[in-house]
């Protein structure tokens, strides 16, 4: 049993890891309890978020933090037009279809980046990189910390948007009534597509937090697509608060699979919580609620 | 207030609705009758905008309203409340509420929700409760109330006392009466001919996608097929 003086730092770090992860889970989380589809592009287009922070960064000098004002936002309109010009065209309304559309998509977005980028992993060098805070005695990386509390600071935003303002209540009240929704004149298609959009918005806010600590590579969304479904399903299909507690608890069961098991098996921790949580508890910690 | 002419409209290939013409005045509660199947659901969604109508026209306050969107039709002041009420469950009840004027009276929306919280005091009582927890009659007091924060001009109300208890049915005809002396039309849509008949001022009596009977209410009463066919009498 290894001291206090290493488990701690390995579990404030699991949070931090964990706090992103929750931010790339609750685009998904939110994707899926609006829509009803799995985005399987959702790796894909982190990735194209990350790349998007890199070259603002490398070709302009723009800070990751800065590139918060604008790559989200572009990751938002990006999302609109991808669910309104893509996914609804090709997707007929058969989950089936919208299914391969979006794993469809990704093929192509991963394919294309591989082509123009090449498989190189890239990475953006900051004054603040290698800075160090103190917290219980750990000393934790900078990036890390700061995309914590921006993974926080979202979850609050998106967490107001959606309980206080009528287009978080239409995109609610879309995702259980359809036809109530219509009746009372919510323009389903755009509510859809605001939802997809948001959901990839939060790919945006990831991605800066992201880039700091962390690379770029065309298949770099690979890994958290998969942790992502296993928080969500973990948390409970389009729950918020679930997506939340699901990413932290991910992010400290690898880190600490990492510390006891060794690097490589780090993950083994995070797969059979999953086939847990499949077996005995299939709607998830906070199942049936949006 | 509302011309409907030779409306027809149906899914895929089959026709529901074969020729209907129909007309409301303003101020009046007019009802449309009819057993299940006879296509007056598919009536009220053509209206509203959720089905498309295959030929006919809609005039409604002087316009033709006929293959707009929902959204076009309720920013006009036609509002539907569907059979089976179709609130939002996983929202509270002010949600609800609120929604009712996500496009039309926004701008009164506190004025308007005091109103209705008015004309249905047990809503107020469940105001943060959750509408899928609500009972049934609840519920479409619920949904009426959503539709009234639109400010209606045309309340369509499909199937209001469908699932009550005959206390309940009772005392929403009541409320339905109240609504119209305050100035409102109403489309009712009703099965049960006899309360219906005695709070409207015309009926329409449909029978397999068309209009059979039409009339006042009154006068309808005593006709001798209305009352073979729906009243079960000699």
């Amino acid at each position: 049993m290894p001291d206090l003086a290493i488990l701690i730092p390995s579990v404030l770090n699991g949070l931090t890891t964990g706090a992103l992860y929750a931010l790339v889970a609750l685009g998904l989380t939110l994707i899926y309890g609006v829509l009803h589809i799995i985005n399987f592009a959702h790796g894909a287009l982190l990735m194209i978020g990350l790349y998007a922070v890199y070259f603002l960064n490398v070709q302009f000098g723009v800070d990751p933090y800065v590139s918060l004002l604008i790559v989200p936002p572009l990751m938002f309109a990006l999302g609109y037009a991808l669910q309104r010009g893509i996914i609804t065209r090709a997707g007929h309304g058969r989950d089936e279809n919208i299914l391969l559309v979006t794993l469809g998509l990704s093929i192509v977005i991963e394919n294309l980046s591989l082509f123009v980028f090449k498989s190189d992993t890239r990475v953006i060098d900051t004054p603040y990189s290698f800075e160090v805070v103190e917290i219980l005695g750990a000393f934790l990386p900078l990036p890390k910390v700061i995309a914590f509390v921006g993974a926080f600071v979202t979850a609050g935003i998106l967490w107001v948007l959606m309980s206080r303002t009528d287009l978080g209540k239409a995109i609610r009240a879309l995702a259980k009534e359809r036809k109530g929704a219509k009746l009372v004149g919510i323009n389903t298609e755009h509510v859809y597509a605001m939802s997809f959009g948001l959901g990839i918005a939060c790919l945006g806010v990831a991605a800066c937090l992201l880039l700091p600590s962390y690379y770029v590579s065309p298949q770099v969304g690979h890994g958290f697509v998969l942790i992502a479904f296993t928080i969500v399903v973990l948390g409970g299909m389009g729950s918020f608060v679930g997506a939340l507690i699901g990413g932290l608890i991910i992010g400290v069961v690898e880190a600490l699979g990492g510390l006891f098991l060794g690097e490589s098996l780090g993950q083994i921790g995070i797969f059979v919580i999953f086939i847990l949580v499949l077996i005995f508890r299939p709607t998830g910690l906070l199942g049936h609620k949006v | 207030m509302l011309e409907v002419t030779s409306l027809r409209s149906g899914y895929g290939a089959v026709e529901v609705l074969r020729g209907i013409d129909l007309d409301i005045e303003a101020g009046e509660i007019v009802a449309l009758l009819g057993s299940n199947g006879v296509g007056k659901t598919t009536f009220s969604s053509v209206l509203s905008g959720l089905i498309r109508p295959w030929s006919g026209t809609i005039r409604f306050k002087g316009e033709e309203i006929q293959g707009l969107s929902e959204q076009a039709i309720v920013d006009r002041g036609l509002i539907h409340v569907p059979e089976g009420r179709h609130v939002f469950p996983n929202l509270s009840v002010r949600e609800n509420l609120e929604l009712g004027s996500y496009r039309r009276g926004r701008a009164n929306r506190a004025r308007n929700l005091d109103h209705v919280v008015d004309i249905f005091p047990r809503l107020k009582e469940r105001f943060a409760q959750k509408a899928g927890t609500l009972s049934g009659g609840e519920q479409q007091m619920l949904a009426i109330g959503r539709g009234m924060m639109a400010e209606p001009e045309l309340l369509i109300l499909d199937e209001p006392s469908i699932g009550l208890s005959p206390l309940l049915v009772e005392e929403m005809f009541d409320l339905i009466q109240r609504l119209n002396s305050d100035g409102l039309t109403i489309l009712l849509v009703e099965q049960n001919v006899l309360q219906s008949m005695e709070i409207a001022a015309r009926a329409f009596v449909m029978e397999n996608g068309e209009i059979r009977l039409s009339g006042v209410a009154s006068v309808l009463m005593d006709d001798p097929e209305l009352q073979r066919s729906y009243l079960g009498l000699a």
